[in-house]
């Protein structure tokens, strides 16, 4: 920009900058008013309602507890389980899914041919409804209709682990085409010159992925995993189809919808999910501080 | 063709076989579901051995898939249009404007893409019964449009980003009026990162199943993925997989059709909002 050369170009400047001010503000606003009123206000009023005894069945004895529902949850051994099997659930299934999901990506981008065929393909699990799939597993791990039932025993989706371990592979299946999409992103950012002058100088294949692919892919991958581990962590349809939460395969979002719509607590449903909205703001600032300036955004504004 | 590129060749032949058979086993298995006979439908069989259409008729049959398919259908369309809209108009502000406060719109927005919706179910539930919205359209609009506009704005913003602007200045030299320049330059420009756009939120609109099923308590606004998992069967002798795996079929077409015609723009779309920023 040329510097201002008297103080009549210098207001115009200023007046052309403030034009440009009142139309970013008035094209953000509608979007900015709408996700405030659904989410900022409600999550008051959720904050506001886990602090009372509120049961719908008896709504006239509703009153202010102070943090008692928290210390319910809290105390409470539903919780934990439904904590640690969530945990469980994330960490393998994004662990999974980063492995798998840097495998297809190589496989989408070197092939030698039929890449469109393999994009094409892997969209489906991305596109498809979950329940859609989940109803699919669900029908192929159920004896008498399944063909997968009588490789795990009887009825796995009644025990423990087996149904855990068919959550988690019904989770990866999903998700793990948006994982490798995410990758390829990254993996195309990789310059082939590096590759071929570490190759020149004797690096094997592995060295070279390991040692030059992913520290340059690092920014990708990690993007990746945020977005990854949060929505795992949030993990409720499949659990819903598959198991409904029975056996101890529930996850914090289960015990949620079960005390907010079975046993119309509301007053206890809100202490759980003003509880998952804490643990999910902790794994988002954790990423955050590990991301420094490669967090998402922070390329936006510039 | 040397021995060492044949077995190259083939070697990329079997790894693209595997990553086919991977995305289409369980599509193929509840379509197989969806069309076999009401008596060897237990048999556990991969292809079906009878085939028949009774399960699709059967749930054309009663209003209870039909209604929910014009459910999911309007619900999603009002909400992607709603989304885009609101969505183009902040995400040119991003990508064009100077204005203060431009981070915190984007903070907003990314944290709201984090936000687990099951935190928003119990208040929602309340306030919409408070205002006379639950198991309506917009009761359900409302939600899906503000989870995907983050979605929208990033999207669109990448794209925007792209388009060579001064194209604009360009077409006004060449004697264009602002609207002309807009309407015979900018909008083909913009064009299709915004359809991009309004197909990913569709799909993310015509998926979700919490609030479906929370916000809802008859078939007035439930849409598909929340009425599969009330079915019932038409008898109530009869176990309700067959109707369950043709509803499954039908809503999962769309997103099929999308992906065949649309495979490389979905594709820009998903990775331009998260890797470029």
């Amino acid at each position: 920009m040329t510097p201002a050369k008297s103080p009549a170009a210098a207001d115009r400047l200023s007046e052309g900058a403030r034009q440009e001010r009142r139309l970013g503000w008035t094209l953000c606003a509608p979007a900015v008013i709408v996700m405030l009123a659904v989410t900022a206000y409600p999550v008051g009023y959720a904050v506001y309602l886990s602090l009372q005894r509120y049961d719908l069945r008896f709504p006239q004895l509703a009153k202010f507890v102070g943090l008692s529902n928290y210390g319910a949850v809290l105390s409470s051994p539903f919780w934990w389980e439904a904590f640690w099997v969530t945990v469980l659930i994330t960490v393998v299934s994004v662990a999974v899914e980063l492995t798998l999901g840097m495998a297809l990506a190589i496989v989408m981008h070197r092939a030698l041919f039929g890449r469109g065929t393999v994009r094409t393909a892997i969209l489906i699990p991305y596109g498809i409804v979950t329940v859609v799939a989940a109803f699919s597993w669900q029908y192929a791990w159920t004896p008498g209709t399944g063909y997968l039932v009588d490789a795990a025993g009887t009825a796995p989706l009644t025990d423990h682990w087996k149904a855990i371990g068919i959550i988690i592979l019904a989770e990866v299946w999903k998700t793990t085409p948006f994982m490798a999409l995410l990758l390829l992103a990254g993996l195309a950012l990789v310059p082939e010159e590096t590759l071929r002058a570490a190759m020149v100088d004797g690096a094997t294949r592995w060295q070279r992925f390991r040692l030059v692919t992913l520290p340059l892919m690092k920014p990708a991958i990690l993007v990746a995993l945020l977005f990854r581990t949060l929505d795992a962590f949030r993990i409720f349809d499949n659990i819903y189809v598959l198991t409904q939460g029975s056996n101890g395969t529930g996850s914090v979002s289960i015990l949620g919808y079960d005390n907010l719509f079975t046993a119309l607590n509301l007053g206890i449903g809100s202490a759980i999910s003003v509880l998952i909205f804490i643990c999910v703001a902790i794994i988002a600032f954790t990423f955050i501080k590990l991301f420094g300036t490669a967090a998402p955004g922070s390329e936006m504004g510039r | 063709m040397t021995a060492a590129t044949n077995k190259r060749v083939a070697g990329w032949g079997v790894a693209n076989t595997l990553v086919v058979l991977y995305a289409l086993f369980p599509v193929w298995w509840i379509a197989a579901l969806s069309f076999k006979d009401p008596s060897t439908l237990t048999d556990g069989s991969f292809i079906p051995q009878k085939w028949t259409w009774a399960n699709y008729r059967g749930i054309f049959e009663t209003s209870e898939f039909t209604r929910a398919l014009i459910n999911s259908i309007g619900i999603a369309l009002i909400s992607t249009v709603i989304a885009v809209v609101l969505g183009t108009m902040a995400a040119y502000a991003v990508a064009r404007l100077r204005f203060p406060g431009k981070q915190l719109l984007i903070g907003m927005s990314l944290l709201i893409a984090m936000f687990p919706p099951i935190s928003l179910v119990s208040p929602l539930f309340n306030i919409e019964r408070f205002l006379g919205l639950f198991d309506t359209w917009p009761g359900l609009i409302i939600p899906y449009m503000t989870f995907s506009l983050p979605l929208a704005i990033y999207t669109l913003s990448a794209f925007f980003r792209e388009i060579p602007w001064d194209l604009e200045k360009a077409a006004k030299v060449d004697g264009a009026t602002p609207a002309q320049a807009f309407r015979l330059v900018i909008a083909p420009l913009a064009a299709p990162g915004v359809f991009t756009t309004a197909i990913l939120v569709f799909i993310f609109c015509w998926n979700d199943f919490l609030f479906a099923i929370s916000l809802t308590s008859t078939t007035s606004a439930r849409t598909v993925p929340a009425a599969i998992a009330f079915f019932t069967g038409s008898s109530q002798f009869q176990q309700p997989t067959g109707s369950i795996a043709a509803a499954a079929v039908v809503i999962t077409i769309p997103i099929i059709v999308f992906v065949l015609l649309f495979q490389r723009r979905i594709v820009a779309g998903l990775t331009s909002g998260a890797v470029k920023g």
